[in-house]
């Protein structure tokens, strides 16, 4: 397996809320081991793209797709493919911290438990609050209840959550909307570490963040039907820099969205 | 008061004196009005528990409190009077147990369905349906475990009594199952959707959604959806009477006839007992017990719903 082999890859997706088209033929490669961002203006369907990787679209009955979700050269909507195993390997981290109503342990330990982790537990735990860099922060209460963290420590009790069940991929849906910017600050240098290890695919509408930790971008936008389409997708330097599109330079300037 | 400047005194003046009466007048009638309303409960809630202790008393004054908690056998309309009120509290005991027996898994796993398998058009329909068992007159109910139940009951095994406490248990299981469904799935449904979300993205199934995640969420509601049902189920008086026999027994043998406390309220009062008599009297100690249980049930629902709310952002 080369390393620049596409980890994700989507053919002409389109994704349908009911009869309504949201998402439009959007074809794209993402690279395993870079962080790559999705941006656009409010509505244009980057969490619903974000959602078919994972098939937490799956969860809401009447959305449908067509066109093509590759994981490793594998489709994700084969009939055989079992949702819960592929949430196993592909991650995800929400807009909002969730911890559930659990001790901090406990949160860690949800996946490996409900995944039939049969290893040494709490050394997974340890192992995944320590990437988080949360250890150091909560060593002494792991039996106390999650609610009581930060929210920035929260979130990265989140990502530590996502990342004791070893995924490959790690989808990240605007991490750090509700945090302020020292705890957005550390999420982000979270992200370029766990890029050592991990592909990761993140929404955001924060052009600075996008710019700053990811490798590729891709910008998306809504059509006056409000359909999202893919409008560009290369190296972020090259977007945020000399973007082809004029639609793409008009959003990283500021003049809309 | 403070002129704001730049304003004419004159004529905000007069603007604010028109204002004052004829606004705050009926805003006070109003407001004393609906005090009233209020207090109407409240007034009723203390005349009831004056009336039960103070005729409870007249009680205590001649028959132990002790011989009252303690004794086994409950015979105050024959000749030899003996007041162990336990013989009355076992089938209660007995019948609403029973009940949530029947009530809690039944109850549990309908709201689980509700609130995470079923589609919204199976639950706009389901609800309802089971809304409706809530809106069945008691004494309906209590004829179905007579007519129906018992003889069902009776045709597997021959030594069950015509009167007996099983089928009014399952009965009044039945009864109390949506108050145990509906407010559990309205605890379920509360839980957040992102803390769903949250456990899916990890690969759980639904199963381990709803039983790893949503139910310890709403723990506190379902615990208190069982207390309040319980507390029903205690107070729960047509059911019994009718069903499970007027036969104080100090027993949970389920298959026999037996009398619950409320069951021998309505005995005595259906009689012609005399008003002031001591065995008038053993309805409102024997009331009183009753109030003090489903008031100490209700508190204890109170207290979980406080003590174990989990605070959401």
């Amino acid at each position: 397996m080369q390393p620049s082999e596409p980890i994700l890859q989507t053919k002409n997706l389109n994704v349908y809320y009911g009869a309504k088209r949201v998402v439009t033929d959007v074809t794209l490669d993402f690279v395993r081991n870079r962080i790559t961002a999705i941006i656009g203006p409010s509505g244009c369907g980057k969490s619903t793209l974000l959602r078919c990787f994972n098939r937490m679209n799956d969860l809401i009955p009447s959305a449908t797709i067509t066109g093509q979700v590759l994981f490793e050269g594998q489709d994700l909507y084969a009939p055989d493919v079992d949702p819960t195993e592929i949430r196993y390997q592909i991650g995800m981290v929400f807009q909002r911290p969730n911890p559930f109503p659990k001790t901090i342990f406990d949160n860690v330990a949800f996946g490996p438990r409900i995944n039939g982790f049969r290893g040494d537990l709490p050394e997974l735990v340890e192992m995944s609050l320590r990437r988080t860099a949360l250890w150091e922060e909560v060593k002494d209460r792991l039996k106390t209840s999650a609610l009581a963290l930060s929210g920035g420590q929260q979130q990265r009790l989140c990502i530590a959550r996502a990342l004791a069940v070893e995924p490959k991929v790690i989808l990240m849906d605007e991490p750090c909307s509700s945090l302020d910017p020292i705890a957005t600050l550390a999420v982000e240098d979270l992200m370029r570490e766990l890029s050592q290890d991990y592909s990761i695919v993140i929404v955001t509408h924060n052009m600075q963040q996008a710019a700053r930790v990811s490798d590729q971008t891709a910008f998306l936008m809504a059509s006056q039907e409000r359909i999202g389409e893919l409008i560009e997708f290369g190296e972020s330097r090259q977007i945020f820099t000399n973007p082809q599109d004029e639609r793409t330079e008009a959003y990283i300037t500021g003049r809309f969205g | 008061m403070v002129e704001l400047a730049g304003r004419p005194p004159a004529s905000s003046e007069g603007y604010r004196r028109s204002h004052d009466w004829r606004r705050r007048l009926p805003e006070r009638i109003i407001g004393f009005s609906l005090l009233l309303c209020a207090s109407a409960s409240i007034l009723t809630t203390v005349g009831i528990v004056s009336v039960l202790i103070f005729e409870a008393a007249h009680f205590f004054g001649q028959v132990s409190i002790f011989e009252y908690l303690g004794g086994t056998r409950w015979t105050p309309l024959f000749a030899s009077k003996q007041f162990g009120v336990l013989a009355l509290l076992a089938g209660t005991i007995l019948t609403a147990g029973g009940s949530m027996v029947v009530a809690l898994p039944l109850g549990v796993l309908s709201a689980i369905y509700l609130s995470e398998y079923a589609h919204d058009g199976v639950r706009r329909v389901c609800k309802p349906i089971l809304e409706v068992l809530a809106g069945i007159p008691t004494v309906v109910y209590g004829y179905f475990a007579l007519l129906f139940v018992t003889p069902l009951i009776r045709g597997i095994s021959e030594n069950v009594a015509v009167f007996n406490g099983i089928s009014a248990s399952i009965v009044m299981g039945i009864m109390i199952l949506p108050m145990v469904s509906s407010l559990s799935e309205d605890a379920m449904r509360a839980v957040p959707r992102s803390l769903r979300e949250g456990a899916y993205a990890l690969g759980s199934t639904k199963l381990e959604v709803s039983t790893r995640v949503v139910i310890p969420a709403a723990l506190s509601g379902i615990v208190a959806s069982f207390i309040l049902a319980a507390s029903r189920a205690i107070g729960e008086t047509m059911i019994v009477t009718i069903a499970a026999g007027q036969n104080p027994t100090f027993t949970l043998n389920p298959f026999i006839p037996i009398e619950t406390m409320t069951a021998y309220i309505v005995q005595v009062s259906q009689g012609d007992t005399p008003t002031g008599t001591l065995e008038y009297q053993t309805i409102f100690a024997v009331a009183l017990s009753l109030f003090v249980i489903t008031l100490g049930m209700n508190s204890l629902s109170q207290f979980f719903v406080r003590r174990f709310r989990e605070v959401y952002q």
